[in-house]
């Protein structure tokens, strides 16, 4: 027993220990590391292709289905602040960006409770016959307890909805959760985000919409709601892809 | 160290209902709250807790006799955070639908108060086999009760099981209007409640004397 209990035992225990599960660990972070990747690159494509309206969010898209389908999906970066395509710098991510003090800004009126973001933002486009399609712009503000990461496709007037998908969000399941439910998300196109001066009149009511600029809530998720309207608000002004949204109405991209 | 098959039946079987972590010793709450809002988190967090509570019984008791008991606790906790983290890492690999869903739960098994309890209360002072069969009896009486208020949550907050319509709600056009507060964590406090209750009104001798 007094062996068992000296230090030095003590210390040989707990190298050997923390070794063998440090390596397991690392082994199977490692191992597992290219399927994780391609699983969220997987599940964003199927999101853009969701909100652009390709691919039908009910079915069970497979793995190839999605890969083929983006093919008519083209990435470009924009740069918020001019409205310019730019090159992406290398390993490009907004989401870390927008975290990363050398590539965001700090976000004076901000309504979508997010603090920062990334001076670069992708943006999706679909094209049908060499003709600018669809839109998608990726989006995200604060809800009730969590940000909510989501997809936006416009058409090419940028101001009428072709779909919007939510993809990363920890509202309350079956109120605040419901923005993930087809049957709202279908409520969606055709509304109208701008008004005719390119401002975002985008608006989340009780009770029913009453016109194109108007969307039915959620009952039992008002904040929720906010939050949407207040995110959707923030990322069609000027502050961000407003000077982007210009270019495209006037053609010159 | 004969292997006992009477007593292998009971190490078992009887945290399924005579000594379930959560309905008896009210342990692991916190995940039976979060994670039962749907049959489908229900049954992988179900599947999580029990490998991971069976293996780290399993691997604790092959070592008990090397462990020092001033560091035993953190040899518990180091195996039990590795094979969470596998755990984890699978999840995320093999199916990324359900590990976004569960989030930050999984990774909060090593807080489980129930994956700690058996290491120290069981597997400590027992052979490898017994210990494996104690953490699978234990995983499984987690299981029984997070499905049961997983059934009953999926079912009468959102009218589905494993997203198959039972009762087409409102929403969709149907008749069921879905009860909102079963969507809601505290729903669980009183589903379980309900079910020791319930269990204790059939198992009298659970029930704790008055102090």
């Amino acid at each position: 027993m007094s062996k068992k209990e000296s230090p030095m035992r003590t210390i040989v225990v707990a190298v050997i220990l923390s070794l063998v599960c440090s390596v397991v660990v690392s082994v199977a972070a490692i191992k597992l590391k290219p399927l994780q990747e391609t699983n969220k690159e997987l599940d964003r494509k199927l999101n853009i292709l969701i909100a652009a309206g390709l691919i039908d969010g009910q079915a069970q898209a497979t793995k190839k289905q999605i890969e083929e389908t983006f093919k008519q999906v083209e990435t470009r970066v924009v740069d918020l602040s001019t409205g310019e395509y730019v090159e992406a710098p290398a390993g490009f991510e907004q989401r870390k960006a927008a975290k990363d003090p050398s590539m965001n800004v700090q976000i004076e009126e901000d309504i979508a409770g997010i603090r920062t973001r990334s001076k670069l933002a992708n943006v999706y486009l679909v094209k049908k016959d060499g003709q600018l399609d669809t839109i998608i712009l990726p989006f995200h503000g604060y809800g009730l307890w969590s940000t909510m990461y989501g997809f936006l496709a416009l058409d090419t007037d940028t101001t009428t909805v072709v779909g919007l998908k939510y993809y990363d969000q920890a509202e309350t399941a079956g109120l605040g959760g419901e923005i993930e439910n087809p049957k709202w998300r279908s409520i969606w196109p055709g509304k109208k985000v701008l008004n005719e001066q390119g401002k975002p009149v985008i608006q989340i009511v009780k009770g029913e919409a009453k016109n194109e600029n108007q969307v039915d809530g959620l009952s039992g998720a008002t904040l929720t709601s906010n939050g949407v309207e207040n995110s959707l608000r923030y990322w069609l002004s000027e502050d961000a892809f407003g000077p982007y949204l210009a270019k495209v109405r006037a053609g010159e991209l | 160290m004969a292997f006992d098959k009477q007593e292998a039946k009971s190490v078992l079987f009887s945290p399924i209902f005579n000594n379930n972590p959560i309905a008896l010793q009210v342990l692991g709450i916190c995940s039976a709250l979060a994670v039962t809002s749907k049959l489908e988190t229900a049954l992988v967090m179900s599947l999580a807790l029990t490998t991971v509570v069976a293996f780290s019984n399993l691997l604790i008791s092959l070592i008990r006799k090397q462990i020092p008991s001033s560091i035993r606790i953190i040899v518990q906790m180091t195996i039990i955070a590795s094979l969470v983290i596998l755990v984890d890492q699978v999840l995320k690999a093999y199916a990324y639908e359900v590990s976004k869903q569960l989030s930050v739960f999984v990774g909060l098994i090593i807080t489980n108060c129930i994956v700690m309890g058996r290491a120290e209360a069981y597997a400590m002072k027992n052979g490898p086999a017994m210990s494996f069969l104690d953490g699978l009896g234990n995983g499984l009486g987690y299981s029984v009760l997070l499905i049961v208020v997983g059934i009953i949550r999926e079912l009468f907050g959102s009218g589905k099981l494993l997203d198959f319509t039972i009762f087409p709600t409102i929403a969709d056009g149907g008749w069921y209007h879905t009860n909102g507060l079963l969507m809601l964590p505290a729903s669980s406090f009183f589903i379980i409640g309900l079910l020791i209750w319930a269990l204790r009104t059939w198992k009298t001798d659970q029930v704790e004397d008055a102090e």
